[in-house]
């Protein structure tokens, strides 16, 4: 696989690893994010690993952009193997409908389908997590049904409670701080998805499958408890 | 220990930024003008990350609970201590119980104020910076309210040992100011997508004045004038973006992301405004204007370096200047 490598502004290069999103491509993605973390060069600041790019962000006074490339190319050559990282499942329990998911019933009447067999399709699948972005601990998830697909509201709403689970188009997705939003909201996790007093502070990792588990409201509550106990 | 008496427009702790976490979606946040934050820190002999007060274009009024220096750097906003004009760009020996306030904002809208042993809040991902969308850092996790108590570590003793000196001796030195402009010539290199865009819009953002829209924040500066477009419309896959990417979405109307951009966006970048210059757009108020110069990425590198050797330099001189008073 190919690698091009292309100015961020003065203190970033952006890594290329094909144009289309893959399996691969997310492997290597990864690959190189990792391997850039463990064996940081001493002008490295952090990266940013996307769908199919990794921006490494540099410190200028150490390195210059013709110094970053070369090595970098150079470090990439030595890496032809991709690193099979341990692949884990994350079960995230949902509890849907009522006030956590006030559009669940426009989804189903969307697809002509009831509320019970959205849920039952929402809870079906394997989901991929490709990347970590938008927000802090936020996954962009492959792997949604188009069965339950839904357009995004008309105008978004102003305040999305965190931990909401939402649709839009074909991809399905939670919350993890509030944020305004256009979503159609079809329930609520008690799991936080954010947790800036871990060292790392996102549960969801690229690479992560997940699935999702329904739960009841009084489930919900008890998990949540339990769940904003852990931290603090 | 700082008294908040009234908060002003939004005054926020910042440090330089926290960073480490793009990858987990966490964005970096930090002062807006990190150069004028560093100088602030500088002049009263902090680290260059130690954390300030980001104000914004209306300045609070804020009394000190003991005796200090501060120094107030970035853009103009009249400040004055108990009443009298004060100097930016310089260390202010200031009483306690003395109150600073500010006025009218002349040229700039965000200043830094820093105070000598640094502001004291807690470290959060290894940043003191404050995170407005996810309530983490800084003060709080928020802007300042009134009656806020803000703590200050311990001015070091041989800064308590110039006090008096420095108090009694007019002292008109400063350090240089950045050439702060309402209409300021901002040289950015082509973004990673210039090409995409068509002829017209790859010659107009270089040409055409672009103001500053109301609907601006630390999160990015929305930009009107000349629309811009793709040679074809099409979606990008998201990617990482930079301090200083300006992206544009499907309206034609270019954004420059700033300090409290999200880590990633999938609007196609037409350029990348140099870290050099980054200080004159974060500068910019509402109503502003300005224009877009094209730089060569090597051009940008070797002022960007320049710089941090003028830095340097200046940290010499500002001990020299301490050595003076004590």
């Amino acid at each position: 696989m190919d690698y091009s490598f292309s100015p961020l502004g003065d203190q970033a290069i952006m890594i290329e690893i094909g144009q289309e999103i893959s399996d691969e491509g997310q492997n290597r993605v990864r690959t190189v994010s990792q391997l850039l973390e463990s064996k940081p060069p001493h002008w490295l600041i952090e990266t940013i690993p996307a769908f199919t790019t990794v921006a490494v962000f540099y410190n200028p006074m150490s390195a210059d952009f013709e110094t970053v490339e070369a090595e970098l190319k150079e470090l990439l050559q030595q890496t032809k193997e991709v690193i099979a990282s341990e692949v884990r499942t994350v079960e995230i329990p949902v509890c849907y409908g009522g006030d956590f998911g006030p559009d669940l019933e426009f989804v189903a009447e969307h697809n002509g389908l009831t509320p019970e067999e959205v849920i039952a399709i929402h809870t079906s699948g394997t989901y991929s997590v490709h990347m970590i972005g938008f927000a802090p601990g936020f996954p962009f998830i492959g792997g949604m049904s188009e069965k339950i697909a839904a357009p995004r509201r008309d105008s978004p709403r102003l305040r999305i409670p965190e931990r909401t689970v939402g649709i839009a188009g074909k991809q399905t997705g939670v919350y993890p701080i509030e944020t305004p939003g256009g979503w159609q909201l079809i329930g609520r996790t008690p799991v936080r998805l954010f947790r800036p007093e871990n060292p790392v502070p996102s549960l969801l990792r690229a690479g992560d499958k997940i699935v999702f588990k329904k739960i009841t409201e009084s489930e919900y509550h008890a998990w949540k408890e339990e769940d904003d106990a852990e931290n603090y | 220990m700082l008294k908040i008496i009234k908060s002003g427009l939004q005054t926020t702790v910042q440090d330089l930024g926290r960073y480490g976490f793009q990858k987990y979606g966490v964005i970096a946040s930090g002062a807006m003008d990190p150069y004028a934050h560093r100088l602030a820190n500088l002049l009263v002999g902090n680290e260059e990350n130690a954390p300030t007060l980001e104000i914004t274009l209306v300045g609070p009024v804020i009394q000190f609970e003991r005796d200090l220096f501060i120094a107030l750097c970035g853009g103009e906003l009249s400040p004055k201590i108990d009443g009298q004009k004060v100097d930016a760009w310089r260390p202010l020996a200031v009483r306690k119980g003395s109150q600073l306030t500010f006025g009218a904002p002349k040229t700039g809208c965000r200043c830094y104020l820093a105070v000598s042993g640094g502001i004291s809040v807690p470290e959060v991902m290894n940043s003191r910076s404050t995170y407005l969308r996810a309530e983490i850092g800084g003060y709080q996790g928020r802007a300042l309210k009134a009656n806020d108590l803000v703590e200050i570590n311990p001015t070091p003793a041989w800064q308590l040992a110039a006090f008096d000196k420095a108090l009694s001796k007019e002292s008109d030195w400063q350090v240089p100011a950045p050439h702060y402009s309402m209409e300021p010539v901002v040289r950015i290199m082509r973004g990673r997508q210039y090409e995409l865009f068509n002829e017209e819009s790859q010659s107009t953002i270089f040409t055409d004045f672009f103001s500053v829209s109301s609907n601006s924040d630390r999160m990015g500066y929305r930009l009107e004038g000349a629309t811009l477009s793709l040679k074809e419309p099409g979606e990008l896959i998201s990617e990482a973006v930079a301090f200083g990417s300006i992206q544009v979405p499907a309206d034609g109307n270019p954004i420059v992301l700033l300090a409290d951009r999200q880590t990633t966006g999938g609007y196609p970048k037409i350029g990348q405004v140099a870290s050099i210059d980054l200080p004159l757009i974060s500068q910019l108020k509402p109503g502003d204007r300005l224009r877009f110069q094209e730089i060569s990425l090597k051009e940008a590198q070797r002022l960007w370096t320049e710089q941090e050797q003028r830095i340097r330099q200046l940290k010499i001189s500002i001990q020299l200047k301490w050595e003076e008073w004590k």
